[in-house]
């Protein structure tokens, strides 16, 4: 595929990996953090790890969508999809994320409630056309690469006045995440989490910009290099960070240049402000709760709001107290520090919502990273 | 709506987001939407740059 082959030349990622290893002063310590889990899953596949410095450590952020969200609103979910007239549309991801106590929306579908997956907003908005006698109600989640898609179903079904769409918004913001990451006192407690700088996401930047970032530069001395998802992308940003940290720099670069600007989509932005509004705060699993970190609809779409047509209650719940997922997503612990890693935890049953998705550093580590520990062990 | 090809098969994504497109843009996709045009241009002086890496020397440890 053009652009993307180019990006995943392996000879090119050995070479970068060479330039890296001359670039970086042995005495120093270099961690990075990649937020995004699009980041973390192509470490991980292409072995990235392995070919960097030992003294050049990448530390997983919660930028994975299923990951952050919390066992509540998954609760919240299900307990919508149990209605007898609700249809609740959902990402394919969605279906093993563990709520509380087990439950997961693939076993209330099995105990016969109406969830179905859908790959685009559109498919939800066709299927309230399709079946007007359902409630169909999309549930939103992700980052900014997800909530223009939402908006724009809100606008088709405003426009054709469409009675039986609504939406569980549960749409959360990147540069707030990363904020609270860098300040919080309890994060700051558990002492592990030092980062010399961010890998800033591919996706959402090509909607939000470089600018946003601007701010940690500034405010928090931290290096920020957006990147592409492919692996060249990938040891490209970790340079161009080496070089931030040897000179002493703090800036915002872009590596993803051929498709982020420094404005970003103007177009999704301008739909996205035109539909949502802040939450004061929201739940994030891993990170509590975070202020002006969520999106909800605002008044004039109250109509399509699903937590308001169906009087839904916030529920909060906790998580299985053996999954480690809050650390790892705060980057203070890695999959393997887990107990219930590759034992009760795989894919197919998953204990906690980093082990469901692919962007989930644990079902990365699973799927990439776990015959590496074998090696490694074995070599040693 | 428009056609895009994904190594080699078709798949029709909107491209509600996106001004002026014309055929024969790269994009990038998520969940079914066109989230916004690749720089070829940007996309080659990238590559270039890289390239230049592979054959120059590497530099001395600082
Ligand atoms: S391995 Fe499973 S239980 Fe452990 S932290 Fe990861 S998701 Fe949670």
């Amino acid at each position: 595929m053009k652009y993307v082959d180019e990006f995943r030349d392996g000879k090119l990622a050995r070479t970068l990996a060479t330039e890296i290893a001359s670039a970086v002063d042995p005495a120093q310590s270099y961690r990075f953090m990649e937020f995004c889990g699009g980041h973390t899953h192509a470490i991980s596949r292409y072995g990235l790890e392995d070919m960097l410095p030992t003294n050049v450590q990448m530390i997983h952020g919660p930028g994975c969508p299923v990951c952050v969200l919390p066992a509540g609103r998954i609760d919240m979910a299900i307990q919508l999809a149990e209605r007898p007239e609700v249809t609740l549309c959902v990402y394919g991801d969605l279906m093993r994320v563990p709520g509380s106590q087990g439950a997961s929306l693939m076993r209330a579908k099995a105990r016969g409630a109406d969830v179905r997956m859908v790959y685009s907003t559109l498919d939800a908005i066709a299927i309230a056309e399709q079946e007007p006698d359902r409630e169909v109600v999309f549930f939103a989640i992700g980052f900014e690469t997800t909530t223009p898609p939402t908006a724009v179903a809100i606008r088709l079904a405003a426009r054709k006045k469409l009675g039986n769409f609504t939406v569980f918004c549960n749409h959360v913001l990147t540069p707030s995440a990363i904020q609270t990451i860098l300040e919080s006192p309890e994060i700051r407690d558990i002492g592990r989490v030092e980062i010399d700088g961010f890998i800033g996401p591919a996706h959402v930047s090509t909607v939000i910009g470089t600018q946003p970032y601007e701010f940690f530069a500034e405010e928090f001395g931290q290096p920020v290099v957006i990147a592409g998802f492919e692996p060249v992308d990938v040891m490209q940003a970790i340079l161009m960070l080496v070089r931030q940290v040897n000179d002493g720099r703090h800036e915002i670069e872009n590596q993803y240049i051929r498709a982020v600007t420094r404005g970003g989509n103007v177009r999704a932005k301008a739909e996205v402000a035109d539909i949502f509004e802040l939450r004061d705060q929201f739940e994030w699993r891993g990170l509590g709760p975070v202020p002006y970190s969520g999106l909800r609809l605002k008044a004039a779409y109250a109509d399509y709001d699903a937590e308001r047509r169906f009087a839904m209650t916030d529920i909060t719940a906790p998580d299985n107290p053996a999954c480690e997922c809050g650390s790892i997503l705060r980057g203070a612990k890695k999959p393997a520090d887990c107990k219930l890693f590759g034992t009760v935890c795989t894919p197919e049953t998953p204990m906690g919502s980093c082990m469901v998705s692919s962007e989930g550093a644990c079902a990365a580590h699973w799927t990439y990273g776990r015959f590496r520990d074998l090696q490694r062990k074995q070599a040693s | 709506m428009a056609r895009v090809m994904l190594d080699g098969v078709g798949k029709v994504v909107s491209v509600a987001l996106i001004e002026d497109l014309k055929v024969g843009d790269f994009v990038v996709i998520h969940v079914g939407y066109a989230l916004t045009k690749i720089d070829p241009e940007e996309a080659e002086r990238t590559l270039a740059i890289l390239r230049e890496l592979g054959v120059a020397q590497p530099e001395a440890a600082s």
